[in-house]
């Protein structure tokens, strides 16, 4: 569906069900070159179990038009102006990577609108390796490299998908092929330079689950540590659910993995 | 800096879309031999349906062993991702049905595969898709070819079997113009020798029976998507772009902007068509595609020394092999095909009709019969058998004539099949000495 957020259309995927703001929101928030597609799996499971889903395209990506977004502090500020705009007052965010740090500084500026937490393959702070931001800015077709290799396990690079017929890093490449020029440059940049992360983390005070891939390069397991003990007011602790097998790019590597842990999340007391 | 890793084509021949069976740890691939599999229970399988979960529900829609060789292939032409079918022609249909129904057009080129001109011009138009045939060098003509109502444009990598090369940055360039896309059947050339959707082809379609199995034991075929092709800002796509009733209500684009087609071409045209492949099939392509860039190697190097040898004699009037500087195409093939332009080629006899009788019945070691793509070498007459439903008028366009003879060079001794050749030419001289 369409929503004009900031007076710019936005486009929402809701997981194949009519959006439904009676039922429990969940927003789900992609990562950096993405747009909503990368949820396919997890936004139609949630939405066919009694989440109202809305898996935006972040401005300027995908469908929806506008420039992007510099900072992860006006993301943060649209995600705001989407529940605004989409008449929702409480929901629970998931984020991808970039989307993870959206989500994390949405539920840290806005503590009484936001129920539960979900961030995927996230680390606060969120360096990018100087490469792949300078690919990022002048050799896109290298970036789209770099993010592939360091994304994907080795066996998903080439072995078999869990989507029968379909290449998970063909896909992945086309898909970032796809956002148009600079998108990719600006999230990347947005991450290197977002520096709140952890004094974010510091003022979450609702449920919150962390989904690490097991053999994810990008945000290993080691370097989510500093972002689990920031999360120290969140109830019980934040809660790591490791991912078998994953990388980085987990939703479409483990997808009845992630569909898991997020519904057994969401649904959890 | 650290550069990417990218696989070379002899890694992904021999494991793209296969890792070792989780459950016994078997190494080849597994055929699973199945109609069906078990759902753990009913939300599980409601799941599966609703597409939340992926997986196999219907061996008609997807098999395990099929999505080894569709992702192989996937991985080999650069694409997105694949179907396999239960062949050349099912994909070639599957392909159009996607994207079009009663009403739709189609502009082709005229140097096709006698049983794809065949469903374009004779079969096709009995259920509303017609289709303009035009001469494939001629980028004027198919521009003026393009109507309201086209929605594909389709070309081979090597034009069966006059083997004229399709200049696919120039048809996609004029396909995309129109907000079109652009389908290469890449039969003869395979992966390993041209990838189409690099050179601007949005689809790719191969009669796997040929050269991917090369043992010529299974019949199938392979649609593959490039995923560049955006299908919404098209807008000539509606069973893309538009809520489809038939599939929960779906909007392909939507639910997957980059693999929509696939995901109709799955859901729709291989569920309701059901021309699915057997899993044996696919096992038996997939055996035959492990060892595909050595054989095509071989293919072109033996299919040179024969092409060579042939154009040399005094009874050949005419060899059509894009490799030798006489081919019209033979630039182009530098460019498109720089590794080789394949292993099926064609000449003309001197002395017509019963030279060409003589000089079949002459071979030992050439098998006559209607298949390219095989190990084994073989020939055949198109105009009497391949071609035989095409008119005269519409073979002469096609570039055949009445003393055509088509290889397929396979890979045993050079030597032997020249000799071979050489036996059948003899036995063609006595009939044009009289």
């Amino acid at each position: 569906m369409e929503l004009s957020v900031n007076d710019t259309p936005a486009y929402l995927y809701t997981g194949g069900r009519p959006f439904d703001r009676q039922l429990p929101v969940v927003v789900l928030i992609h990562g950096a070159g993405h747009d909503h597609s990368v949820w396919n799996y997890q936004a139609r499971r949630l939405a066919h179990h009694g989440f109202a889903v809305l898996a935006p395209d972040l401005p300027g990506h995908g469908r929806s038009q506008g420039s992007p977004l510099p900072t992860i502090e006006a993301l943060a500020d649209w995600v705001e102006a989407l529940l605004d705009a989409a008449g929702v007052v409480h929901a629970a965010l998931a984020g991808h990577s970039m989307g993870s740090l959206v989500a994390l500084q949405t539920a840290a500026q806005a503590p009484a609108r936001i129920t539960k937490l979900i961030l995927i393959g996230s680390v606060a702070p969120m360096p990018v390796a100087p490469p792949l931001l300078e690919a990022a800015a002048h050799a896109r077709d290298a970036a789209h490299g770099m993010i592939n290799q360091w994304s994907y396990t080795p066996a998903s690079q080439l072995g078999a998908s869990p989507v029968p017929g379909i290449s998970l890093t063909g896909l992945n490449q086309r898909l970032m092929e796809r956002q148009r020029a600079g998108v990719l440059a600006n999230d990347l940049a947005a991450c290197n330079a977002y520096l709140g992360g952890l004094d974010a983390a510091a003022r979450i005070a609702v449920p919150c689950a962390m989904l690490c891939g097991e053999r994810d390069q990008m945000t290993p397991r080691k370097a989510v540590k500093p972002l689990q003990e920031a999360l120290a007011k969140v109830p019980g602790g934040a809660r790591m659910i490791v991912i078998k097998g994953a990388g980085h790019a987990m939703m479409a590597e483990a997808p009845d993995a992630v569909g898991d842990a997020m519904r057994g999340f969401l649904t959890s007391a | 800096m650290t550069q990417p890793k990218t696989f070379g084509p002899e890694t992904l021949a021999l494991h793209a879309g296969q890792s070792p069976d989780p459950a016994f740890g078997a190494r080849a691939a597994p055929i699973y031999f199945t109609t069906s599999y078990v759902f753990p229970d009913t939300d599980h399988a409601a799941e599966l349906f609703n597409l939340e979960r992926p997986g196999h529900v219907y061996t008609r829609i997807s098999n395990p062993t099929n999505a080894m060789l569709e992702e192989r292939i996937a991985a080999l032409e650069g694409g997105v991702g694949a179907i396999a079918v239960a062949s050349g022609q099912a994909a070639l249909h599957l392909a159009i049905t996607t994207l079009m129904g009663t009403g739709g057009h189609i502009v082709a080129s005229h140097a096709l595969y006698g049983g794809s001109h065949n469903l374009l011009a004779y079969t096709l138009p009995r259920f509303g898709i017609t289709t303009t045939f035009v001469d494939p060098h001629d980028p004027d003509a198919w521009r003026a070819a393009v109507r309201p109502e086209t929605r594909l444009f389709f070309g081979e990598s090597l034009g069966n079997p006059g083997l004229d090369v399709l200049d696919i940055p120039a048809v996609a360039d004029i396909a995309h113009a129109h907000r079109l896309p652009l389908l290469v059947d890449a039969t003869l050339v395979t992966p390993c020798l041209q990838r189409p959707l690099a050179l601007g082809a949005d689809l790719v379609l191969h009669s796997a029976t040929k050269f991917l199995g090369g043992h010529g034991v299974a019949v199938g075929g392979l649609l593959v998507d490039g995923g560049r092709f955006d299908w919404e800002a098209s807008g000539l796509f509606p069973t893309l772009t538009e809520p489809y009733d038939g599939f929960h209500g779906m909007d392909f684009a939507e639910e997957s902007p980059i693999a929509a087609f696939l995901l109709r071409a799955r859901r729709e045209g291989l569920r309701d068509f059901g021309a699915c492949l057997s899993p044996m099939n696919a096992f038996q392509i997939l055996q035959g595609m492990e060892t595909l860039p050595l054989r095509m190697r071989a293919h072109v190097a033996n299919a040179r020394k024969v092409a060579e040898h042939l154009a040399a004699h005094p009874l050949v009037a005419h060899v059509a092999w894009p490799g030798l500087a006489s081919h019209r195409d033979h630039a182009l093939a530098a460019r498109l095909l720089p590794d080789g332009a394949g292993s099926v080629l064609s000449f003309e006899l001197k002395g017509g009709r019963a030279a060409g009788r003589a000089f079949i019945e002459g071979l030992r070691v050439f098998s006559h019969l209607a298949n390219v793509g095989d190990a084994k070498s073989l020939v055949i007459h198109p105009a009497s058998t391949t071609h035989f439903r095409m008119s005269a008028q519409d073979l002469a366009a096609a570039g055949i004539g009445e003393g055509t003879v088509r290889l397929s060079v396979g890979l045993e001794s050079v030597d032997d099949l020249i000799e071979d050749l050489n036996r059948g030419l003899y036995a063609a001289g006595r009939v044009v000495q009289g």
